[in-house]
C-alpha cells in the first residue's frame, strides 16, 4: 500500500474506515476498510452504483452521518485525526476547510430561509463578518458561479430558483470559504443533462480557480473521464478498483469497473449492443458472503464467496480487490461455467497472482 | 390524536415501488412480532375482547338485577368481594358492577368497532375518489371536508342527539360519520402518489373502468394505511363515546359503557366507593393504552424508522 | 398576503353561514320543538318565539331573521325555556369563565408541549423515553379522566385545592391541569416526531456540514420547519379544547357555557344549544384562520 510514502504530503487521509448503521433491521455495514488519500489541488472521483457506500464515506469525513450511523477508522485532515472528533473541532473544519455538495439541491437549501440568509450565516460563523459584508460577499459568490441578476435574487427563497441554479447556489455556499477540499455527492444526478454539463464545467472552473482538492462522486463514469485524475471504484461498501483515470478507461482491471464501462452507451459504436450488468446491488443488511459482487459478476469462482479479495496494487498507482486475474479480465470474456477442477486450477492461478501482487507490492 | 407526520411518512413509504423479493407485510410481521410492547398490547386487547364477549357467564349477578341486601349501604358492604359474587362490588343501587363493567366493555368496543369501521369505509373511499379522479372534483371535495372539519363537532353531535333521540343507532352514525374526515385527507394524499404508478397506468391504458380502477387497484394499494389509521381511530371513537356518556348525553340505562361508568364513579368517589371508579378506569385506559401501542407497533413495523 | 388573508376569509363565512342553517334546520327538524309546535311552551316564550321569529312565518324566511338578528345584532334570540332570559345574557355569564380558564390551559399545553423539542434532541436517552412514555400516557388521560383523579388527589386526600366552584387563581389549577393534560402530550408527541423528521432531513446535513453549533442549526434552522405540524395541529386542539370544557364547567361547577349547554340539551332548550354551538363554531373558524395566516407567514411557499 502505499499508505505510508503518501501520508505525510497527503492532505486528507482516510485509512480503514468503516461505516455501520444500526437499524430495526439490524447492523448494516454500509462502508467496509475504505483508505483513501487526496492530495493538495488533485481531484478523485469516487464511482459507484446508488448504495455502494460513497454517499456515507462523505458523510463520515465531515462527520454528518445520520444519528444511527457509527464510522471507525481513521480520517486524518492534515494531520489531524477528525473522525468522531468532538463537535467544536469538527466546525472549525467544516465550510471553511472541508465543504460539501449534496446530491439534491432541491432539498439540501432551506426551504424556510432567504439564500441570503443561509449563504451569508457561513461567512458570519468562519471569517466573523457583519451581515451586510457578508451578503455583499455571498453576492460576489454567486456572480462568480454564474447566476444572473445575483445582487437581487440573493434576496429570494430557494424554491424561487431552478434546480440548476439552486445547485450553483450550493456550490456557491461551499466555496465561500475558500476551503482546502471541496466533497461534490453527486452534483449532477438530480439535474437536466444541459445543466449537468454546465455544472461540471463550473466545477472544474473554480477548482482552477481556487486550487483547491476535489471529491467527486458519482455514479457516471462519464462524469469522472472529464474531470477527475484519480478514480476509485467503490461497490458494496468496498473499494473495488482504484487507479488513474486514463488507465482505468483503457484497461479496467476489475469486472465490475468493467460492466460499467461497458453500460456507457458510445455513439462511436452504433451497432453494438449496450450490456447492463445483470442483477443489482447488494442489500447492505443481508450482504453477500465473501466479495459483495460475486453474486452478478461473470468471473466468479467458489473461493469469491469465501473470502473478500484483499485490495493488491498490482501496477503503480492501481490496485484492485478480484480473486480473477489481470489476464482473465482483461481477456474480456467470462470463464465457461466451471467445473470443479478448473475452478481449482483458477484458483491456484488467482493465489499464484495475488502473491506475485504481494510481492510486486513491496518492492 | 393521531400523529399526521408519520402518517404521512408511512402513506409515502408504503406508496414506493416494491423492491425485490420479500413482501412489506412478510417483513412487518417479523418486525411486530419483535416489538414487545406491541405484542403485550395485542395480548391485552383479546384479554379485553374475551373479558367483553364471556364476561357474563362469569358473572353471579346480572347487571340490572339489584342487591337489596346492599342497596344503600354500598359503601359499607358494597365492595369487591368473591364471597357474595360482587367481585368488583356493587354502585350505589346495589347492581353488579362486575357485570355492568362487562356491559359497559361490550358497549364501548362495540361503539369504538363501529365507529372506526364507518370512518375507514367512508373515508377510504370518499379520499381514494377525490384522489384519483384529481382536479376540480378533487378540490371540492376536499373543501368540503375542509369545512366540515372546522365545525366543533362534538357540539353538533350532542346536538343530533338530542334532536333525534339518544340511542345506539343514533350515536353510531354521528361518531362514525364524523370521524372519517381526517382519514379521507390521508388517503387521498396517498391516492395521488399511486395514481402515477405503471400499473394504475396500465389498467388506465387498457380501459378499466375508474371505479374498478379505485377498487380494484387504488383501494387494496392503501391497506397499511388504512389499517394503521383504523388501529388507533379504534381508541379515539371510544373516546369520544365516553365524553357523550360521561356528560350523561350518552347510552342510556339500563345500557352503560366506560365513559357512563366512569362518571357513576367520579360521581360518587367522595362516599368512599372508589372501586366504582378505579375498575371501569382500569379496563378503560388498559385498552385505550393497548390500541394506541398496538396502533404504533403496526406503524412501524411497516415504516420501520429511528423514532 | 394581504390576498391570500382575504382568500381565507372568503371562505370562512360561508363556512360559517353553513353551520347556522344548518343548526337552524336540525332545531326545525326535531321532533318535539317548538318550531313544529307540538310542545307545550309557557306562553310567554311562545310570544318572546313569535315576536322573535315570527313562527307563522315560512321557513326560509325565519331562517333569513334568525341568520340577520346574529349577523346584524348578534343576537342569538329568546330562550326556549326561561321566559325571562336571553340566549346572549346566558352566554355572557359564562363565556369570560371559560375563556379564563380555556386560554390558560391553552397557553400552558402549547409551552409545555413545544418544549418536546427537548425529547427529540437527547433522541434515546431517559429524558426522550420519560417524554414519550407521559406523552403515550397522557393520551388515555383526557379531561373527564383527569378531573376525577385531580379531585380525589387534591380535595379528598390532600385537601390543598378546592374541588369546584370559581374564584380566585387556585380555583383555576386544576380546570386547567385538567383540560391541557392530553393536548400537552398530543403537542410534545408531534413537536418531537417533526423534530426528529426535520433533523433527519437534508437541509439540516446542509446547516451541519456549514460548521453551525447545534444550538444554531435547531434554532435557526429546524425549529420553523418543526413548528409546522404543531401550528396546524392548533386548529383542531382547539375545538377539541372548547368541546373539553363542557366536561370541566360540568365536573368543577366553574359556571362556564359548557355547563349551559349540557343543561340546555337535557332541557332540550333548543335556542341556547344552537347559540353556543355557532358562537363556538364562530371562534373555532376565527382560530382557524388565524392559524393559516400563521403558518402561511412561517412558510414562504404557501404565500399567495
Amino acid at each position: 500500500m502505499d499508505k505510508n510514502s503518501e501520508g505525510d504530503r497527503a492532505l486528507l487521509q482516510v485509512s480503514d474506515l468503516n461505516v455501520r448503521f444500526h437499524t430495526t433491521d439490524g447492523e448494516v455495514s454500509a462502508v467496509n476498510g475504505v483508505s483513501l488519500s487526496l492530495a493538495r489541488g488533485e481531484t478523485l472521483g469516487i464511482v459507484g452504483e446508488s448504495g455502494s457506500g460513497k454517499s456515507q464515506l462523505a458523510f463520515s469525513i465531515m462527520g454528518l452521518l445520520a444519528r444511527n450511523g457509527r464510522a471507525n477508522g481513521s480520517v486524518r485532515f492534515d494531520g489531524q485525526e477528525i473522525l468522531n472528533a468532538p463537535p467544536k473541532v469538527l466546525n472549525k473544519i467544516r465550510a471553511d476547510k472541508i465543504a460539501m455538495v449534496f446530491q439534491d439541491p432541491m432539498t439540501s437549501l432551506n426551504p424556510y430561509l432567504r439564500v441570503s440568509d443561509q449563504m451569508a450565516e457561513v461567512l458570519m460563523l468562519h471569517r466573523g463578518m457583519g451581515k451586510a459584508q457578508a451578503v455583499a460577499e455571498c453576492a460576489r459568490m454567486l456572480d462568480a458561479v454564474k447566476i444572473p441578476d445575483a445582487k437581487g435574487r440573493i434576496r429570494l427563497y430557494p424554491h424561487e430558483f431552478s434546480g440548476g441554479m439552486r445547485q450553483r447556489v450550493m456550490i456557491a455556499m461551499a466555496l465561500l470559504c475558500k476551503p482546502d477540499v471541496l466533497i461534490a455527492d453527486e452534483p449532477t444526478t438530480a439535474l437536466d443533462v444541459t445543466v449537468q454539463a454546465q455544472i461540471m464545467q463550473l466545477l472544474d472552473d473554480l477548482q482552477t480557480e481556487f486550487g483547491m482538492a476535489m471529491i467527486l462522486i458519482t455514479h457516471d463514469l462519464g462524469v469522472v473521464a472529464g474531470a477527475c485524475e484519480r478514480v476509485m471504484v467503490m461497490y458494496g461498501g468496498r473499494v473495488m478498483e482504484r487507479a488513474a483515470t486514463d488507465p482505468l478507461f483503457a484497461d479496467p482491471s476489475h469486472p465490475y469497473t468493467q460492466g460499467l464501462l461497458q453500460a456507457i452507451p458510445r455513439v462511436d459504436q452504433r451497432g453494438d449492443e449496450l450490456s447492463a450488468i445483470p442483477g443489482s446491488p447488494p442489500n447492505m443488511t443481508f450482504p453477500p458472503p465473501g466479495c459483495p459482487f460475486q453474486p452478478r459478476c461473470a468471473y466468479a469462482m467458489p473461493i469469491c464467496e469465501a473470502q473478500m479479495p484483499p485490495l493488491d496494487d498490482f501496477a503503480p498507482g492501481r490496485a484492485r480487490a478480484c480473486h480473477a486475474s489481470v489476464m482473465t479480465v482483461r481477456a474480456g470474456h467470462a470463464p465457461q461455467p466451471l467445473l470443479p477442477e478448473a475452478a481449482a486450477e483458477d484458483q491456484a492461478i488467482a493465489a499464484a497472482s495475488a502473491e506475485a501482487h504481494a510481492a510486486g507490492g513491496t518492492r | 390524536m393521531i400523529d399526521q407526520i408519520s402518517m404521512k411518512s408511512l402513506a409515502a413509504r408504503l406508496s414506493e415501488t416494491e423492491v425485490k423479493g420479500r413482501s412489506p407485510w412478510a417483513d412487518a410481521r417479523h418486525r411486530f412480532r419483535r416489538n414487545k410492547a406491541a405484542m403485550a398490547s395485542l395480548a391485552v386487547l383479546l384479554l379485553v375482547g374475551l373479558f367483553a364477549l364471556f364476561g357474563q357467564q362469569l358473572a353471579v349477578w346480572s347487571n340490572e338485577e339489584i342487591d337489596f341486601g346492599i342497596i344503600g349501604q354500598a359503601a359499607q358492604l358494597g365492595g369487591p368481594s368473591l364471597e357474595n359474587g360482587h367481585y368488583f362490588g356493587t354502585d350505589d343501587l346495589g347492581r353488579d358492577l362486575f357485570s355492568r363493567t362487562v356491559q359497559g366493555t361490550q358497549v364501548s368496543l362495540l361503539v369504538g368497532l363501529i365507529g372506526a369501521a364507518i370512518a375507514v369505509i367512508v373515508g377510504t373511499l370518499y379520499g381514494a375518489t377525490a384522489g384519483y379522479l384529481g382536479g376540480r372534483t378533487d378540490a371540492i371535495m376536499m373543501r368540503l371536508v375542509d369545512i366540515m372539519l372546522a365545525i366543533p363537532y362534538m357540539f353538533v353531535l350532542i346536538l343530533l342527539l338530542v334532536v333525534f333521540g339518544r340511542s345506539m343507532m343514533m350515536l353510531f352514525m354521528g361518531i362514525g360519520l364524523i370521524s372519517w374526515l381526517e382519514m379521507s385527507r390521508v388517503v387521498r394524499g396517498q391516492t395521488l402518489s399511486l395514481k402515477n404508478h405503471e400499473f394504475i397506468e396500465a389498467a388506465r391504458a387498457t380501459g378499466v373502468s375508474t371505479w374498478k380502477i379505485i377498487l380494484r387497484h387504488i383501494v387494496p394499494n392503501l391497506l397499511g394505511v388504512v389499517a394503521v389509521y383504523a388501529t388507533l381511530l379504534v381508541p379515539l371513537m371510544i373516546l369520544s363515546e365516553s365524553f357523550i356518556s360521561f356528560l350523561g348525553l350518552g347510552v342510556q340505562e339500563p345500557l352503560t359503557s366506560w365513559g357512563a361508568l366512569i362518571a357513576e364513579g367520579s360521581g360518587t368517589m367522595n362516599y368512599g366507593t372508589l372501586w366504582q371508579l378505579a375498575f371501569p378506569l382500569f379496563f378503560f385506559c388498559i385498552t385505550l393504552f393497548a390500541f394506541f401501542f398496538v396502533g404504533d407497533g403496526l406503524r412501524d413495523a411497516l415504516d420501520p424508522k429511528d423514532r | 398576503m394581504t390576498g391570500y388573508i382575504l382568500r381565507r376569509i372568503a371562505i370562512a363565512i360561508p363556512t360559517l353561514l353553513l353551520l347556522i342553517v344548518v343548526s337552524f334546520l336540525l332545531m326545525h327538524a326535531a321532533p318535539g320543538g317548538p318550531f313544529t309546535q307540538e310542545r307545550q311552551l309557557p306562553a310567554q316564550v311562545l310570544a318572546n318565539l313569535n315576536a322573535k321569529y315570527g313562527l307563522d312565518d315560512p321557513l326560509w324566511r325565519q331562517i333569513i331573521n334568525y341568520v340577520w338578528g346574529i349577523v346584524a345584532h348578534f343576537d342569538f334570540g329568546p330562550s326556549f325555556v326561561y321566559p325571562d332570559r336571553t340566549v346572549n345574557q346566558i352566554i355572557a355569564a359564562g363565556f369570560p369563565v371559560t375563556l379564563t380558564y380555556g386560554s390558560i390551559a391553552f397557553v400552558v399545553a402549547v409551552a409545555v408541549g413545544v418544549s418536546g423539542v427537548a425529547a427529540a434532541i437527547r433522541h434515546n436517552t431517559w429524558l426522550d423515553y420519560l417524554a414519550v412514555g407521559t406523552s403515550i400516557g397522557a393520551q388515555v388521560l383526557p379531561n373527564f379522566v383527569m378531573a376525577p383523579i385531580l379531585v380525589l388527589i387534591f380535595t379528598l386526600w390532600l385537601g390543598w385545592l378546592p374541588g369546584g366552584g370559581w374564584g380566585g387563581p387556585i380555583y383555576w389549577i386544576m380546570p386547567t391541569v385538567a383540560l391541557s393534560t392530553s393536548f400537552m402530550a398530543s403537542i410534545a408527541r408531534i413537536m418531537r416526531s417533526s423534530m426528529l423528521e426535520v433533523l433527519g432531513s437534508n437541509h439540516i446535513r446542509t446547516a451541519r456540514a456549514k460548521g453551525l453549533p447545534e444550538r444554531a442549526v435547531i434554532l435557526r434552522h429546524a425549529l420553523k420547519p418543526a413548528l409546522l405540524p404543531v401550528i396546524s395541529y392548533l386548529g383542531p386542539a382547539f375545538v377539541t379544547m372548547i368541546t373539553g370544557s363542557v366536561v370541566i364547567d360540568m365536573y368543577f361547577s366553574t359556571g362556564g357555557i359548557g355547563r349551559s349547554f349540557v343543561d340546555s340539551a337535557l332541557n332540550r332548550d333548543y335556542a341556547v344549544m344552537m347559540g353556543i354551538t355557532i358562537l363556538v363554531g364562530a371562534l373555532t373558524i376565527l382560530f382557524s384562520l388565524v392559524v393559516d395566516v400563521l403558518y402561511a407567514w412561517i412558510d414562504p411557499k404557501i404565500r399567495y
